[in-house]
């Protein structure tokens, strides 16, 4: 595993609401995966922590609210080893990933996307 | 024409107001009772609620495959072939019904299954049924009186989970062959498109032996994963994206089983200033290859969406494709005169907006398009985005992430070797085009591109017959092809002696 350093992973109010409340429905931890690809790609699956073996070439971006971010480190290269924001939107999870509750899943955003 | 939208007064498809899994040739309601309202992309307004499935349905539908398995598996490859061919005339006999059913459901434009999804799901399983009568096994004489022979057999019940993208089609690529090598399924459609499978299954319920085909709608966090790691299934097929991909080996890992991917692509489509040599019929068809990027509203892993321009045609070449895209006609999918429809989801929508926002702020320029695009009545909270061409350079992030919507990516090359580093400097490899009048160069780009599919002065053709599958992260295995009854089963070696004679050593 290669660590980020600094962090480039930060988190909106409702994506620390989001895992909170995940947290309280399904107990235990989580990791975020950053995914590319086709179909469901470009969001970060949400699994159970530990769910996937994170390998020597993925790149932890960070932990929010004690939870992973992982990208692997080729997709983190062919996007130019952004920052990214955690966020939750309307939709369904795709993938094996879970929801973030409410109808909602969650997405990152570039970080100059958010509002400050 | 305008089709009227299914469950409508007139229309060629029914519509009930719910539907169940479909379970041993019978339809089974979700053990917890529970539901979830799949939307019509075009409208935003419900079609039908389909089942929100837990692990327990799972284990339902694997019952019901491993009940059918030993005679699905011991069936002649005669009477294999017959039901394949069956399929495929139940489906042939009820096309425009199934036509406007997908397209209701995904929200791809009708001219295109109609003419496209639909007979090329017939194809698919009358192509399996004449693969596997075709089917031989081998012998090999090891010496005067041992012989091997070997046979191939079924895995057994196999996982299949595919995509929102082409739900019939890419059922088809699935279940056609793993039926023409003896295997039971046990399929999980994608959230956003649970229903027109299962109008496909009740045009077949009468056809396809109970249990050998199982389709159980919900959640891949629940249902997806208890499919993918069951103990009770001898092999995976996913297409999708890359995390899922990953989690689908780790699982198959667990178990030892084989995995097959699909996992998507960022494909370039290269054109050579040769193609502008004449205004004529092969320009045109060039021009409309470039376009395609619009095809299925750019919702497929193939996607043309990142256009190579030799840089001494470009002007003129983008002018004549602009006059193009700015003709797309947009809206109601049900009206064959539509040519792209809405995006299968909000989701989607919002996910291309943001990717368009990225390519601006990281400099791309904007042709055409751009925007979600407003649409009229009923179709106003649809999800539709303008046909859009964004021109910058291959490090962007829009060029370098699948958007899975109608943006395209646009830059220039100088030559065929600039062309060729463009074009691989990608982490997938999944299709590809080149264009040019050039045959010479035509096979060498072809040759030199990393990539499982490239087609050469065509695109976003899918016979049957031609293998289909990723170079690098796109994914493992071929699909399409009936090298897939390779994947799609085992070698069972007889190794026989017509000798009396002992080894000698005991």
């Amino acid at each position: 595993m290669i660590v980020a350093d600094p962090a480039r992973i930060a988190a909106t109010d409702a994506a620390r609401e989001a895992i909170a409340t995940l947290r309280a429905a399904r107990g235990g931890s989580f990791m975020f995966v950053q995914s590319g690809g086709c179909c469901g790609g470009s969001v970060p699956q949400c699994l159970p922590d530990g769910e996937l073996i994170v390998g020597d070439h993925d790149v932890l971006l960070g932990v929010v609210d004690d939870c992973p971010f992982y990208i692997d480190d080729r997709l983190d290269e062919a996007w130019g080893r952004p920052s990214l924001v955690l966020d939750v939107a309307p939709g369904h999870a795709e993938g094996f990933s879970l929801g973030a509750g409410d109808g909602t899943r969650f997405v990152t955003l570039p970080s100059a996307d958010v509002p400050t | 024409m305008r089709y009227v939208p299914p469950g409508k007064p007139g229309s060629v498809v029914t519509v009930e107001p719910r539907y169940e899994n479909f379970i041993g040739g019978k339809w089974i309601a979700p053990t917890h009772g529970k539901y979830r309202t799949n939307l019509a992309p075009a409208t935003a307004k419900p079609i039908t609620e389909v089942p929100d499935s837990t692990p327990e349905d799972v284990e339902l539908a694997l019952d019901a495959a491993h009940a059918a398995m030993d005679s699905w598996g011991e069936a002649s490859s005669t009477h294999r072939a017959e039901v394949l061919n069956a399929v495929a005339d139940a489906i042939e006999a009820n096309k425009e019904m199934l036509a406007v059913a997908e397209s209701w459901d995904n929200g791809k434009p009708v001219r295109e299954t109609l003419a496209a999804d639909i007979p090329l799901v017939i194809d698919h399983f009358r192509y399996f049924a004449a693969a596997i009568r075709a089917e031989e096994g081998r012998s090999t004489e090891i010496d005067k009186d041992t012989v091997a022979y070997h046979f191939r057999e079924p895995l057994g019940v196999v996982a299949q989970i595919i995509p929102f993208n082409f739900p019939l089609l890419m059922a088809a690529w699935k279940l056609a062959p793993a039926l023409a090598a003896g295997n039971c399924s046990v399929m999980k459609p994608a959230s956003p498109t649970p229903w027109s499978i299962l109008k496909l299954m009740e045009v077949l319920e009468d056809v396809l032996p109970p249990g050998i085909v199982n389709i159980i709608n919900g959640p891949g966090a629940d249902i997806g994963k208890a499919l993918a790691t069951s103990p009770r299934i001898a092999k995976v097929g996913f297409t999708g994206e890359t995390v899922t991909g990953r989690l689908i080996m780790q699982y198959a890992a667990q178990n030892l089983i084989p995995s097959t991917l699909e996992l998507g692509g960022k494909s370039p489509n290269i054109f050579f200033d040769d193609v502008m040599a004449e205004d004529d019929a092969f320009f045109n068809k060039a021009i409309e290859g470039l376009v395609l990027y619009a095809f299925n509203k750019g919702e497929v892993c193939t996607c043309p969406s990142r256009a190579l321009i030799q840089r001494d045609i470009y002007d003129e070449f983008m002018a004549r494709c602009l006059e193009r895209v700015a003709a797309i006609r947009q809206g109601d999918p049900m009206d064959t005169d539509t040519m792209l429809g809405p995006q299968v989801s909000a989701q989607q929508l919002a996910k291309i907006g943001s990717y368009v926002d990225i390519g601006r702020n990281e400099g791309a320029e904007v042709l055409i398009g751009g925007s979600p695009a407003n649409m009229p009545g009923d179709l106003s909270d649809g999800y539709f985005f303008q046909p859009t061409i964004l021109k910058g350079d291959n490090k962007m992030r829009v060029f370098q992430e699948e958007i899975f919507g109608p943006v395209l990516a646009v830059t220039t090359f100088a030559d065929e070797a600039e062309a060729l580093e463009i074009a691989n400097d990608t982490l997938y490899g999944l299709g590809a085009g080149v264009w040019t009048r050039d045959g010479n160069r035509a096979y060498r780009m072809g040759r030199k591109i990393k990539a499982g599919r490239v087609w050469t002065n065509c695109y976003h053709l899918y016979p049957a017959g031609a293998a289909f599958g990723g170079y690098k992260i796109s994914g493992i295995g071929r699909e399409n092809h009936l090298m897939m009854l390779d994947h799609y089963s085992q070698t069972k070696n007889l190794l026989v002696s017509y000798s009396p004679d002992a080894l000698g050593f005991f």
